[in-house]
């Protein structure tokens, strides 16, 4: 104990030994931004361990015609319980993770504007999905898809025909609460980046993780109210017997879905943007050049959030509308290519000629850049309105949204944590469980996603328990699960690595990959004050104007890429 | 900008967000449902627009409170803040007393599509009308305790939010009750 004593009074080498982070009872009470963004990382995990745990077994049941392994009951908890899970307690939160950790540290603040309501968030979120997941201990959890229309979700399929039951009202209120701490953590963001910039660090000298973590707080604070009103009417149709969305009384379940999309669409949007930011912070630090336009990718970011509002009844297609309203919803769902074309062009503009290090965060970075092309692509394919008729509620979907949210979000959280792993432990993550772990990924994630695009073509329809044997499908499926398998090993070691890093992994230093931003300019872990000294702002990369400064004659060398310099 | 300020306003821009879906649901219903134009029929308009009258004026006398606040001088500012107080009870009385008369009439939540996007839409606007009356009390009893009590950024945050709760009544009123007289 008096090693670890003195340890602390010198610079903690790891997250382990700071003395202010001991103890069960300072991360139960805490309001420092850094704990609590390493509790979203922690919570958001196990979530997300048990969303993957759901899609290997449902997987397993796809894995050859008229399986009947699972009942068709069982399935559609899973898939729905699979779905809620990913997007509402794993990647949202992981999101969040990141930008309540580094917003303070990249703009040069001591914390958040409002560390109390921070930590609100924080236990709100917890609270609400372990509500969700309290579902299963009642008998009778979600049946209805993560999208949850009605009528699936009234009480008249309660006990009978779906078994809905009470597991739609746990969902309801969990994701009420956690809604409400997306919210609070969305004004906190706001405000922490309008009003805690150290002086210097106008808006156009914004990290670019921040300005989409901004853009990304103001889709959260506008797009989760109206999942809130949906949720509330839902819930006063199953308790008081309210009759939005009863049809035998003139309600329309497609108030549900306009609801629903209205949010479900900057949704999408709020799953990726964070992303986006930490894939524009890593490459230009991997490539060793400065970001390629970056005007034009925080413009292109704020195009991203207006038009995501303006796109949501591409959801909606099959449900019949009139055409004027199609050509509307086509246009712009085709539109919202166009910025984030601009991004694709600007990260590989941002490549191009730069010495390029492929450590494991930039490799994601790549592999996210492939692979959520591929998932745009197909994306602007079901803009084109009798295209989405054919292939809506088909494996082709399944497909599309898996490539951009796993082969798209879910890379950018892994270049996240290999890049910024340092800087919250104090410890590197092995590059080579990471090399191994990226390679699983890539190979499990393309082998099963890709081939699941002609199983939607060949008419395999999603959120069926089975399929009958019909020419191809059984092959398709088959290497869909093998793969599958690959990509949930990849995932294991990951986990493995987080562990075996933290206690055994190498001391990052304060700048271990020759970072620009202004995180990298206190120690790794950060001190619970963050900064003792911040370098002043002159650009968008302070740290690279402070070596520069120091490059003339007769000054220390500057500090340089790999293990324990600086 | 003062940072609770900003928060605050933030926070109404997503209320409001909030209100527009359930206001759309009324407006969707009453256009496209004939029983739930007809049901509408059951309000009685001007017992409710002199409530409104009172809500509105309650704007008025927070602004005052406000500005004397702002100012520094205690005694009117309580006087005008006790003012508001009154004014918004008046309101949410009135609402419970037009509530307990519907009821009466067999009007409820789940008796036809007029019922539940009535009593939803005004019933959230009572709600947040309650929470704006609890934080006009805390604001008041803080006021009453001494000055240095009750931050400056108190008084303005809360008065945003009793605004854009007046605001949400000046679209709900001529929608609800105005679209009747066709």
């Amino acid at each position: 104990m008096n090693n670890s004593e003195i340890n602390a009074s010198k610079e903690p080498g790891s997250i382990l030994e700071v003395g202010e982070y001991k103890g069960l009872l300072s991360w139960l009470s805490s309001v420092d931004h850094k704990q609590i963004g390493i509790m979203y990382f922690t919570t958001s995990l196990i979530f997300f361990l048990a969303g993957a745990s759901l899609a290997m077994v449902m997987r397993t049941q796809l894995i050859k015609p008229n399986h009947h392994w699972l009942s068709p009951e069982t399935y559609n908890q899973i898939f729905t319980m699979h779905g809620t899970t990913m997007i509402f307690l794993a990647i949202m939160p992981m999101l969040t993770a990141f930008m309540v950790y580094f917003t303070p540290l990249m703009i040069g603040a001591r914390d958040v504007s409002f560390p109390r309501m921070n930590a609100l968030s924080y236990w709100l979120y917890l609270m609400g999905g372990l509500l969700i997941y309290f579902s299963f201990f009642t008998g009778d959890t979600l049946h209805m898809g993560w999208s949850a229309y009605p009528p699936l979700t009234s009480v008249n399929y309660s006990m009978d025909l779906y078994f809905v039951g009470t597991g739609v009202d746990y969902w309801i209120v969990g994701l009420l609460l956690t809604g409400a701490g997306t919210i609070m953590t969305a004004i906190n963001i706001l405000v922490t980046v309008a009003d805690l910039r150290v002086p210097d660090m106008k808006l156009a000298r914004l990290p670019l993780f921040v300005w989409m973590s901004s853009i990304n707080a103001i889709l959260m604070l506008l797009a989760l109210p109206a999942l809130n009103a949906a949720l509330v009417m839902l819930f006063l149709d199953r308790h008081l017997n309210a009759l939005f969305f009863n049809p035998a009384a003139g309600g329309n379940p497609l108030l549900w879905e306009h609801s629903f999309w209205f949010f479900g669409h900057p949704e999408v949007y709020i799953l990726i943007l964070p992303g986006f930011g930490i894939v524009s912070e890593v490459i230009p630090v991997f490539s060793r050049k400065v970001i390629f336009g970056y005007s034009f990718m925080a413009v292109a970011t704020v195009a991203i959030g207006f038009l995501s509002f303006g796109v949501w009844a591409h959801h909606m297609l099959a449900t019949g509308m009139s055409f004027s309203i199609y050509y509307v919803f086509a246009f712009s769902t085709a539109l919202i290519a166009v910025p984030t074309g601009i991004k694709v062009f600007n990260w590989i503009a941002t490549m191009w000629g730069g010495s390029i290090s492929f450590d494991t965060a930039m490799l994601f970075c790549v592999a996210f850049i492939l692979q959520f092309t591929i998932g745009g692509l197909s994306g602007v394919a079901f803009a084109t309105v009798p295209i989405d008729w054919d292939l809506t509620q088909s494996y082709f979907v399944v497909a599309h949204f898996h490539y951009t949210l796993l082969g798209g979000t879910l890379f950018t959280v892994m270049a996240g944590f290999y890049y910024w792993y340092p800087k919250i432990t104090g410890r590197m993550l092995s590059e080579k469980l990471g090399k191994i772990q990226f390679w699983l990924m890539v190979i499990g994630f393309n082998g099963a996603f890709f081939i699941l695009h002609f199983a939607g073509l060949a008419g395999m329809t999603r959120r069926v328990y089975t399929y009958p044997d019909l020419p191809h499908l059984a092959t398709i499926n088959l290497i869909s699960s093998l793969f599958a398998y690959v990509l949930g090993l990849g995932i294991l070691i990951f986990f493995a690595n987080l562990v075996i890093s933290l206690f055994k992994g190498k001391p990052a230093g304060d700048n271990p990959w020759g970072g620009w931003t202004l995180e990298w300019a206190t120690s790794s872990p950060p001190p619970p004050h963050n900064f003792d000294r911040i370098p002043p702002v002159r650009s968008i990369r302070p740290l690279w104007d402070l070596e520069r400064s120091q490059m003339a004659p007769g000054a220390a060398a500057p500090p340089s890429r790999g293990g324990e310099s600086s | 900008m003062n940072k609770t300020r900003l928060a605050m306003l933030l926070f109404v821009a997503s209320e409001a967000v909030f209100f527009i879906v359930l206001i759309l649901a009324y407006v969707l219903y009453h256009a496209t449902s004939p029983s739930a134009a007809d049901a509408s029929r059951y309000l009685d308009i001007p017992k409710t627009a002199v409530f409104t009258a009172c809500l509105l004026l309650s704007s008025f006398t927070m602004r005052q409170a406000a500005v004397f606040l702002r100012t520094g001088r205690r005694k009117p500012a309580l006087a005008w803040l006790l003012a508001t107080v009154a004014l918004g009870a008046v309101f949410l009385a009135g609402q419970g007393a037009e509530y307990v008369s519907l009821i009466g009439k067999g009007m409820t939540v789940s008796r036809d599509l007029f019922g539940t996007t009535f009593f939803t839409l005004t019933g959230f606007h009572g709600l947040h009308v309650f929470i704006g009356l609890i934080m006009l009390g805390t604001l008041f009893g803080l006021e009453l305790k001494g000055g240095a009590a009750c931050p400056a950024e108190a008084v303005e945050c809360v008065s945003i939010y009793w605004h854009f709760v007046d605001a949400v009544w000046m679209i709900i009123f001529p929608l609800v009750y105005l679209w009747v007289l066709r």
